[in-house]
């Protein structure tokens, strides 16, 4: 079981760094569907089943799709190599690096070794239970939200 | 079981690698899933935590981060679509009609 985190984790990073150093649109998007798909790999090993498939079928599946679609909508080809400015490329980068380090050492520092964590029921009864609980209003102002989306999509991408 | 270290830095350097795609690709496109590839670094943290505490709570926030990440997509997917319309182009340096 924890071997497989593992295994998940390098293939997640792997597809992420292609998804960064990748110049085509469309492998990018092939990339990052790998990256979805082992990121819900680890969600079932974390105990967040419900979740797994969530990430599967609307992540993966339905907004991944709208990203293909309109890559090749739009007749994405290979980008074209900007000039790029300097101060990304000499303060970016380092400050990134420091930043990762910070996090990783404060994780670390914070939580070593390996807890003995509760045990947690995360089928889609419980989460539903909690969801239509405790959760319901911001279930609601979600369902505004997404209504909210679609006619702000509609408008955006309408011929004037 | 896998210690919460290990999934926060899974989490931090998948974080780390979306703020560089964003920063050095110059395609709107590829930008737009640099910020999902970000999303889906937190969601890996709420979920890690979860379990941690035990709790369910982080795996609903997770929930809402994926509902507000397809609004987020529709949004931003037809923004694009528009910024192609006026533009003819998807490269970033090209698109700064709102630079001073």
């Amino acid at each position: 079981m924890v071997i497989l985190f593992y295994i998940a984790a390098i293939v997640a990073i792997l597809a992420a760094l292609g998804v960064v150093l990748q110049k085509t649109p469309v492998y990018s998007a092939l990339l990052l569907i790998v990256v979805l798909c082992s990121l819900a790999v680890i969600y079932l090993l974390l105990g967040a089943e419900f979740i797994a498939f969530i990430q599967v079928i609307v992540y993966a599946g339905a907004i991944m799709v709208l990203f293909v679609l309109v890559i090749m909508l739009l007749n994405a080809r290979r980008e074209t190599p900007g000039q790029g400015s300097r101060m990304a490329r000499w303060l970016g980068g380092p400050l990134l690096v420091v930043f990762l380090a910070e996090i990783v050492l404060a994780a670390w520092r914070q939580f070593p070794g390996a807890a003995s964590p509760p045990p947690l029921n995360a089928g889609p009864a419980a989460i539903g239970q909690l969801l239509f609980r405790s959760y319901v209003l911001p279930f609601e102002v979600t369902s505004i939200l997404i209504l909210v989306a679609i006619l702000g999509a509609v408008v955006l991408a309408k011929k004037s | 079981m896998v210690p919460l270290a290990h999934v926060l830095t899974l989490s931090a350097a998948l974080f780390v690698l979306g703020v560089a795609g964003f920063i050095i690709r110059r395609n709107v496109i590829t930008i737009f899933m640099c910020i999902e590839l970000m999303l889906n670094a937190v969601n890996l943290a709420f979920i890690g935590f979860a379990r941690h505490l035990g709790s369910l709570d982080g795996q609903l926030f997770v929930f809402f981060v994926i509902v507000v990440a397809a609004a987020e997509a529709a949004v931003g997917l037809a923004i694009i679509i528009a910024l192609f319309r006026n533009h003819e182009s998807l490269t970033i340096d090209e698109i700064d009609s709102m630079k001073l």
